[in-house]
């Protein structure tokens, strides 16, 4: 019930943002357009790249198109239901986020609310796009279990990726200057998970598994997918598993963001 | 004790500091300043207690940085003080803020709580979803208020399009659109015009004499105060000096009143037994008197009988001026603190 209420109300922000945001059809389109070339240019490269070389350690494109698609599908996902949490920070520099504590609902359902970001469509439907040919032409045999797999990787994703803006908005309790640390995380990890996890230096992996882990909504899981044994050793059960650590993540940074709350009412704006 | 239980506001030995983080100057003070930073600290309330019954109308008043707006955060649950305790309506804010802002109702003059894109209509709306009000009953309470606030012509109009004074007016019904029995209203009339400020004030009168709707209200203006309020909360530098009525106040302060004289000649010889002139700009004199010893129709009697004047006009000290006074006294009573410095 508490959730149906919640999400009700979030609609309702939600149809807000974007009949706001279709005032401006020819800006709408443009930057939806914008967002799919931009975006899209990262496969071109990631093409020429094994064009040349035929393989990045055994993963042909198909396969890292799987990669690919999965990781751009989540975070198109988390930067168009997520982005309110974006725009925090000014929330609490100006004083705005003084009336969202004033309304009798939760503060961050209210501020994920404030903006729903279709124009992120352009890189959505690019990376949908580029994971539908992967899983087209690797031959795998798609099985309802593998088909769920990689949903809830690409779900977990998003959440993974919205923890993260979360983190970003936390900080803002604590200092009116933009970190750009956070950002650094978020778009490196898009950049990262486009590539097998194999191919980079240990404690870089191991920072993308323990700390962020992104490893677990694309690397991990398209091993089930692949059926076949990760170089790194990692389980099989935690190839099925894996996706449950985004949304934990995203829980985690939700306590770290009620902890932020508090401190701000506690020690003021 | 029954007198206790009836409040709908109790607050006792209010306090509450902010650290102020001292920035050094230049790139290198910035810098610094990322490693160690030292802090101030500032006390913005400072054991303040007070009560409010139900129907009440209180003019909360003070200098800027008095610690009025730290107050009313307290109270409607966005901030937590230091120490002391706080009801309101039975509920203490800062524990369980959303039940408490779900039963009061709070008007920032210099913010909307509005939606800046939004045509007025939706905005209400979306405040039936967010208080999650049965809709029947709100569309005859939005009715009543739309018909109180003139808001008919207003309803499609995006809120950015407002002037100030429709604005206001709007920010006010979304205030009540879930019936609170207690109302903040901080500096509801700040840079209205002159018609806006009389809707404004006669709208929040009438709300608190029809409806019984417990009104705190924070303003500059004396003459809101004057028109609304029974009683009134002075704040100096996080204390509270006064509580008590607005003659209390003047009585406290200075029995001195102003006269302001134009007279027909701008070189004419002004003279007035029983007052004393405190300036002169040109045809213009203003007088200060004391009430007490001369009443106003005689001074005016005498004005008139001596000079040829153009107008009059009897005037209260400002409130600034007021309050600035207050201070003052306070503090060379001794009574205060010797950290003023």
């Amino acid at each position: 019930m508490k959730f149906l209420n919640a999400l009700s109300l979030y609609l309702r922000y939600a149809g807000v943002s974007v009949r706001g945001q279709m005032q401006y059809r020819a800006s709408f389109f443009m930057m939806a357009f914008g967002n799919l070339l931009l975006t899209g240019i990262d496969f071109l490269a990631i093409w020429a790249l094994i064009d040349r070389f035929g393989s990045i350690r055994g993963w042909r494109l198909q396969e890292v198109a799987l990669l690919y698609g999965m990781v751009n599908v989540a975070f198109a996902l988390s930067e168009a239901f997520a982005r309110g949490f974006d725009v925090f920070p000014n929330m609490v520099r100006s004083g705005d986020f003084d009336r969202i504590l004033l309304r009798p609902r939760s503060a961050a359902l209210q501020v994920v609310g404030q903006e729903l970001q279709v124009f992120r469509i352009g890189r959505f439907s690019q990376g949908l796009a580029v994971l539908l040919w992967g899983a087209w032409s690797l031959h795998v045999v798609w099985t309802v279990p593998k088909v769920l797999l990689c949903t809830a990787s690409i779900l977990g994703g998003a959440c993974l990726f919205s923890g993260l803006f979360v983190l970003q908005a936390t900080l803002a309790f604590w200092t009116t200057s933009t970190l750009e640390i956070i950002n650094t995380v978020t778009y490196g990890g898009v950049e990262t998970a486009q590539y097998p996890l194999s191919v980079y230096r240990p404690w870089f992996r191991q920072f993308f598994t323990y700390v962020v882990p992104l490893a677990c909504i694309n690397y991990l899981p398209a091993h089930a997918i692949l059926e076949r044994p990760d170089p790194l050793g990692s389980p099989v059960w935690l190839h099925y598993g894996a996706p449950a650590f985004g949304f934990l993540f995203l829980l985690v940074t939700l306590q770290i963001w009620e902890f932020g709350v508090r401190h701000y009412r506690s020690t003021g704006s | 004790m029954t007198a206790d239980t009836q409040s709908i506001v109790e607050v006792e030995g209010l306090s509450k500091s902010y650290w102020i983080a001292r920035r050094e100057p230049g790139m290198a003070g910035a810098i610094r300043g990322l490693f160690r930073r030292e802090y101030r600290e500032v006390k913005a309330l400072e054991d303040v207690s007070f009560c409010v019954k139900p129907g009440e109308l209180i003019g909360y008043i003070g200098p800027n940085g008095a610690g009025k707006s730290t107050t009313v955060k307290i109270l409607s649950g966005i901030l937590v003080p230091d120490t002391g305790r706080c009801q309101v309506l039975g509920r203490v804010p800062w524990e369980e803020r959303i039940e408490t802002v779900q039963r009061i109702g709070v008007v920032f003059g210099q913010r909307t709580q509005l939606w800046w894109d939004l045509p007025v209509q939706e905005t209400f709306e979306l405040l039936i979803e967010i208080y999650r009000l049965c809709r029947t009953r709100t569309r005859e309470v939005l009715k009543e208020l739309q018909d109180l606030l003139d808001l008919g012509p207003l309803l499609d109009v995006p809120v950015r399009q407002l002037s100030l004074g429709q604005r206001m007016r709007c920010d006010l019904a979304a205030a009540l659109i879930h019936e609170p029995r207690l109302l903040f209203l901080d500096e509801p009339t700040i840079g209205l015009d002159a018609v806006s400020k009389l809707a404004v004030r006669d709208f929040v009168k009438r709300l608190n004499r029809d409806r019984g709707v417990a009104v705190i209200l924070t303003t500059h203006d004396l003459d809101d105060i004057e028109a609304l309020c029974d009683r009134v909360l002075v704040l100096g530098e996080g204390k509270l000096l006064i509580d008590g009525s607005l003659a209390d106040l003047r009585s406290r302060v200075t029995r001195l009143r102003s006269l302001t004289v134009d007279l027909v000649d701008e070189e004419a010889h002004f003279e007035c037994p029983g007052a004393t002139i405190h300036s002169r700009e040109g045809h213009r004199v203003h007088l200060r008197f004391d009430p007490e010893q001369i009443s106003t129709p005689e001074l005016i009697g005498r004005i008139v009988a001596s000079h040829s004047i153009r107008d009059l006009f009897v005037e209260n000290p400002p409130i600034e001026e007021i309050v600035a006074r207050l201070y003052g006294d306070y503090r060379l009573d001794g009574s205060g603190d010797a950290r003023g410095a």
